[in-house]
């Protein structure tokens, strides 16, 4: 079936026109909504298979040849996000069902939903620049709804800077992609590729350099990396749980998988930007671990953990050897299970105590041991202790650092590890033991469903952590492709 | 041709860097308004401008100008129409909620406001 790689956004974009003339209908809403993203699940399973049986899918849109028409291009890095994605989605649907409330779900909480998935999905699958930005476009005008639904005051203020950083920042992105155009004159990521690397047989152009350093000021806004995160504590600090859940896990990874996909096609030759990524990548691991040990606010550390997160990945791409690349892919997809898992138990936890600040509560683990169990079981997935998810894409990040001669940056990964697991552990010491507390609207507090989905996510990353043997070739296709563009290329303008 | 539109679109840039530096929401949303007219130009520009015919079959001519960008134009338009539009009612809102539309005073730290 030639056209299975575009299922995974045409369900979601199916679904989410459904679901807005059903928008009085909550219940059918649900249903059809868990419908569908246990479709694109499935789906989305089915190509990581088929991509691993019969190597790279592209489809050429309206049969129009490569370079001339859109093509979605469907490597294993961006199947097996796609279904990383559906996951999450998942997990985070069944978790707004009993929290984000009626008042909510009656303005488009789930078509704005799905169309935030379409969006993701397609910036994972697109084979063509300007239909990136698109896609871009399509998940921010999602989250943007998602981030103001509701409308109390601070998600106003909140949306309204998240609205101009990513007003800019496409402007940028259209820029980028006018200079690309003019130096390269085709849109097609693959024919790109081709035509840079022909140019740089001639001593590379400065120009060069610059559409690149370009599309690391733009990614970088969209992913939060060192000078570009400035946005993001406040942002993600209004928006409900489920939703901080979803962009926490998903918003920003897609703007480290464009920072991947870019560098390693688009310039691989060039050793000044990668050199830049690196050094911008330990610089957000330092910034982030400052900021997650310096609060006393759940969500901040938290939020903070995503930046050390988007660090380590691309010190990961920027080292750009064999281990490194299998580390960063392995370590992306580790991280965007357990931020969600995360994300999802500071709501609960919040929903229980009706507080962010850790100074206010204390000693949930005699009344709610599940959820401290599972929270200690995440805390550590996140540092990277070796049953769990976070050790073997650090180590591989690590030993990839090591063998590029790396060692300063390998060394901060390493430390940072430390004080992630301090920040989270420090949640976990002064909120779950200590005096028992009681708390005004406990009772109402619908505990034990919203646990269901992070135990669900917990219990994936640990079997991901457990089988990480299983997994590996998949992630080894993945960094073939990544390592060497011209599989890529191949596949795409099939020559 | 090209060096004339390079100033006016780093003209339009500057203008809407300065704009958007500044304190008040609309002044802010004239700024992203002008941005978007300048990165608008850009690829026109970038594409070429070559002389040429307009980009339709019936014309008949020799040389038609690149109908690439011209397309690519009319998508980054559109989008900006709605994140424009948005913005705006999002700037109306929070002028009716937060009875400001001072972006300094637009801050705050009440954690579970």
């Amino acid at each position: 079936m030639t056209n299975l790689i575009i299922l995974p956004i045409f369900i979601p974009l199916l679904t989410g026109a459904i679901l807005i003339c059903l928008h009085k209908k909550i219940a059918v809403q649900r249903i059809v909504a868990v419908i569908s993203s246990l479709g694109t699940l499935i789906v989305s399973s089915i190509i990581i298979h088929k991509v691993h049986q019969d190597g790279i899918q592209s489809l050429n849109i309206s049969s129009w040849d490569a370079p001339f028409g859109i093509t979605l291009v469907s490597d294993m890095l961006s199947a097996m996000l796609v279904c990383t994605t559906s996951i999450m989605a998942l997990a985070c649907l069944l978790y707004s069902f009993k929290s984000i409330g009626n008042e909510r779900e009656n303005y488009y909480y789930y078509p704005v939903f799905s169309f935030l998935l379409v969006g993701v999905n397609g910036a994972f699958m697109t084979g063509d620049i300007f239909n990136l930005f698109v896609f871009f476009e399509v998940m921010l005008m999602s989250s943007y709804v998602l981030l103001v639904l509701g409308g109390t005051k601070i998600q106003l203020r909140e949306s309204i800077k998240y609205l101009l950083v990513n007003v800019i920042s496409s402007a940028l992105f259209v820029i980028a992609v006018a200079l690309l155009y003019s130096v390269a004159g085709t849109l097609n990521m693959a024919h790109i590729s081709e035509r840079i690397s022909a140019i740089s047989g001639y001593g590379m152009p400065g120009i060069v350099s610059v559409i690149a350093v370009m599309f690391l000021i733009v990614f970088g806004l969209k992913g939060a990396i060192f000078p570009l995160f400035f946005w993001m504590p406040g942002s993600y600090y209004a928006p409900p749980a489920p939703v901080l859940a979803l962009f926490g896990a998903l918003l920003t990874k897609v703007g480290v998988y464009s920072i991947t996909r870019t560098f390693t096609l688009f310039f691989y030759h060039d050793g000044f930007v990668f050199q830049l990524l690196s050094i911008l990548a330990i610089l957000s691991i330092i910034v982030g671990v400052i900021g997650a040990i310096a609060y006393w606010d759940v969500k901040k550390i938290i939020i903070y953990n995503i930046i050390v997160a988007v660090g380590a990945i691309l010190y990961g791409v920027s080292v750009m050897n064999p281990a490194s690349i299998k580390g960063a892919v392995y370590y992306l997809i580790h991280d965007m299970i357990i931020k969600a898992a995360l994300f999802l138990l500071v709501g609960n936890i919040i929903a229980i105590t009706g507080s962010a600040n850790l100074k206010k509560f204390s000693g949930l683990i005699s009344r709610y041991p599940g959820l401290g169990w599972t929270f200690f079981i995440a805390a550590l997935a996140l540092a990277g202790i070796p049953p769990l998810s976070g050790f073997v894409g650090k180590l591989l990040i690590i030993q990839g650092g090591f063998e590029g001669n790396s060692f300063f940056g390998a060394a901060i990964v390493l430390m940072s590890s430390l004080l992630v697991l301090f920040s989270v552990m420090k949640i976990f010491i002064n909120g779950f033991w200590g005096k028992n507390l009681t708390f005004e609207g406990e009772e109402k507090a619908p505990v034990k469903w919203l646990l269901i989905s992070p135990i669900i996510l917990v219990a994936i990353s640990a079997l991901y952590g457990l089988y990480s043997e299983a997994i590996l070739p998949y992630i080894g296709q993945a960094s073939d492709t990544l390592l060497d563009p011209q599989i890529y290329i191949d596949a795409v303008l099939k020559e | 041709m090209e060096i004339l539109m390079a100033f006016v679109i780093g003209i339009l840039f500057m203008s809407a860097t300065y704009l958007m530096l500044s304190k008040s929401l609309l002044r802010i949303i004239v700024g992203t308004g002008l941005l978007s007219h300048g990165a608008h130009l850009l690829i026109l520009t970038m594409g070429g401008l070559k002389r040429g015919s307009a980009p339709l079959l019936g014309e008949h001519a020799k040389n038609y100008t690149d109908p690439l960008p011209q397309a690519l134009i009319l998508t980054a338009i559109v989008i900006s129409f709605g994140v424009t539009a948005f913005f705006l009612v999002l700037a109306y809102r929070a002028y009716q909620e937060l009875g400001t539309d001072n972006v300094e005073e637009m801050k705050g730290t009440e954690p579970n406001d």
